[in-house]
């Protein structure tokens, strides 16, 4: 078994072939899946459509489940947004060069997930060309929104995340655009000719972009945080029971980048597959997100049992009877199943024959995936169920309406993601380049890594060509 | 006396890093370090040592625009809450802290991104028309050393080049 993150033998212009090449020819596998996100697309077209001529009640969103899967849905996809951005950033701080060849992806799997995101808002709100009554704009009327609700918090906090992540995606492919520029003819020239801003690879442009870079990485680690903390808001400064917990916000971001994480070995399973990337994405890669889930598993399981324990010795009696209920009650197969997949199911990862294991792999972070979700339904749904008024005591299953645009979501989310990686290259030459390069140096006890840089000018005898020939 | 561009393109770093270290030396006449840019497909670790630790003003946008995004964030929510005494209140200030600070550290952070992509589009020399002398090469796996020079200093600089393996001179006017 392979035991190196990268072969580092490989050649500079083998790294620029492969990754060009996967994304010219993806094996079929690539095509069905594009079909079966559309037809996906197609449900919650379908649904929304009908949804939209017959009114919201078709949705089951009757007092008291104003909120149900959509909003839960919402919540997940914003989790599900965290790891990408906050992982790549965290990582290239501490300087953990593994995450070159996956961050591209992952970094694209955040945008795309606060894209499937933003759409619940707008479908929930019933009257969706109202949507932009909760931006800040000035109105001849007047009126503002009422910067005092977290539902304002969350537009502006959603927008600050996508604008960033989106230029923290971008911002860290120019070099790889430019790479593409030379490489390639037609449209795909026309477009990188004008995305990589006439990159050239100069010191100058390197050491800005290093600068550019790393400055970015430093603000979202806050905001990535600050972002799933405004979302778990919503509930937390409500007083409803259940929702008015202390321990939310970590609990939310901590669910965030579990269910981030999940995805990211679920992405990193098919584009290996897809763009034949076993060079790149390599199984100790693998491995290592694995352990990290597992760790970021067992935070979620504290955290879980925090909160229950808070409300158990806490004596409040509405809270204590929702907690026996989501035990007991209506919704507790899917609590249970909620605790199962998210405490136990991850415990797969604690073994090395099943992590290094793709298939197995594979349906682990599909299942931890479907816990995540449940998790965020199983939030806010027993919450409206069980409030503070026995005559408002309602047990309620979202209709079909609502599924099929959950499921349209992903469908959505699918085919966002599998363009992007057809369009743009998934796997970062430069950044895999580089950590060739210094892994080599490291290796020949020429440098130190990551921190090669040392040396006096001149003095290091590091050329590709010297590291090649050695 | 015209002025020349001239890039020569080298297999890897050591070599042009050799060439630029003679340039250092004073070995080639009517070329200063300051004339020198280095074109990579990666960054390399010690290019700043070689080049002198070149400096990036990058930072110093970024904590502007964080500056700005605070102080315009919080004096944009203030002026609207105090603009729309119609909103119920709820016995809480018209302009409520805890609120805003939320909403202020948002728009810190994003207009502390927006100035840092706005600093390195400027500072990069970004967006502009591309330089005649490049090599497709660079972004494979070859390392270019770009000098500007008096066309009399040519002949010294070709010879350094070659001294050190250079692959390819290419040359243009400025």
């Amino acid at each position: 078994m392979q035991t190196k993150d990268i072969n580092e033998n490989l050649p500079w212009a083998q790294i620029n072939k492969d990754v060009m090449r996967s994304m010219m020819n993806p094996r079929m596998a690539y095509w069905v899946a594009i079909i079966v996100c559309i037809a996906m697309i197609s449900c919650a077209v379908a649904a929304e459509i009908y949804q939209y001529n017959v009114g919201m009640g078709t949705a089951n969103l009757n007092w008291p489940h104003m909120w149900d899967l959509y909003i839960a849905t919402f919540i997940f996809w914003i989790g599900m947004s965290h790891s990408g951005t906050l992982l790549s950033a965290i990582l290239h701080i501490i300087h953990a060069d593994w995450r070159k060849p996956i961050y591209r992806f992952a970094e694209a799997m955040t945008t795309f997930s606060l894209m499937t995101a933003g759409l619940f808002p707008v479908i929930h709100l019933g009257r969706m060309w109202n949507m932009y009554w909760v931006l800040p704009y000035y109105s001849d009327r007047g009126i503002w929104p009422n910067f005092r609700s977290p539902l304002v918090w969350d537009a502006f906090a959603i927008t600050t995340y996508l604008t960033s992540s989106a230029l923290f995606l971008f911002i860290g492919m120019i070099p790889d655009l430019a790479v593409c520029r030379d490489n390639t003819t037609g449209w795909r020239r026309k477009l990188y000719t004008i995305l990589s801003l006439g990159w050239r690879g100069d010191d100058r442009q390197w050491r800005n972009f290093r600068r550019t870079y790393l400055l970015m990485a430093c603000f979202l680690i806050p905001l990535a945080v600050s972002v799933h903390s405004i979302v778990s808001s919503d509930f937390a400064v409500s007083i409803m029971p259940g929702w008015h917990v202390t321990t939310f916000p970590p609990y939310f971001v901590a669910g965030a980048l579990y269910s981030g994480c999940a995805a990211i070995i679920t992405l990193f399973i098919c584009l290996r597959y897809f763009f034949r990337l076993e060079d790149y994405m390599t199984i100790p890669i693998l491995v290592k997100t694995a352990k990290l889930t597992f760790a970021i598993a067992m935070v979620w399981t504290y955290l879980n049992l925090i909160e229950f324990a808070s409300i158990w010795y806490g004596h409040n009696a509405v809270d204590k009877e929702l907690l026996i209920a989501k035990f007991t009650g209506p919704y507790s197969p899917y609590f249970w199943l909620m605790l199962f997949i998210g405490s136990v199911v991850p415990f797969t990862l604690a073994f090395e024959k099943l992590r290094t294991h793709l298939p197995t792999m594979l349906v682990v972070s599909l299942v931890l995936n479907l816990g995540m979700w449940l998790e965020r339904w199983m939030i806010v749904t027993p919450t409206l169920s069980l409030g503070y008024h026995p005559f408002a005591f309602d047990v309620m299953w979202p209709s079909m309406v609502q599924w099929a645009i959950v499921f349209g979501s992903f469908g959505w989310f699918g085919l966002l993601f599998l363009i992007f990686v057809k369009v743009f290259p998934c796997v970062s030459m430069y950044e895999v380049k580089e950590m060739c390069y210094h892994r080599k140096r490291a290796t020949l006890g020429i440098g130190h890594g990551e921190h090669a840089g040392g040396g006096a000018a001149g003095a290091v005898p590091a050329s590709k060509s010297d590291l090649e020939r050695s | 006396m015209s002025k020349r561009r001239v890039l020569g393109l080298f297999d890897g770093f050591d070599a042009a890093f050799a060439a630029i270290n003679d340039i250092k030396a004073g070995n080639v006449s009517g070329v200063a370090l300051d004339d020198v840019e280095v074109l990579s497909p990666i960054e390399h670790p010690d290019i700043d040592e070689v080049l002198e630790h070149r400096k990036s003003h990058v930072p110093k946008f970024t904590l502007l625009g964080a500056l700005f995004g605070m102080t315009f964030g919080f004096l944009f929510l203030a002026s609207a809450q105090a603009n729309f005494l119609v909103q119920p209140q709820g016995g809480k200030p018209v302009i409520p802290l805890p609120s805003n600070i939320v909403l202020t550290y948002e728009m810190l952070i994003l207009f502390g991104v927006i100035f840092t992509l706005i600093a390195f589009l400027t500072t990069a020399r970004l967006l502009r028309k591309r330089n005649p002398l490049y090599s497709e090469r660079i972004t494979i796996d070859q390392v270019g050393v770009e000098i500007t020079l008096d066309e009399s200093n040519l002949a010294g600089l070709k010879e350094n080049f070659a001294k050190h393996g250079v692959l390819e001179v290419r040359e243009g006017t400025l």
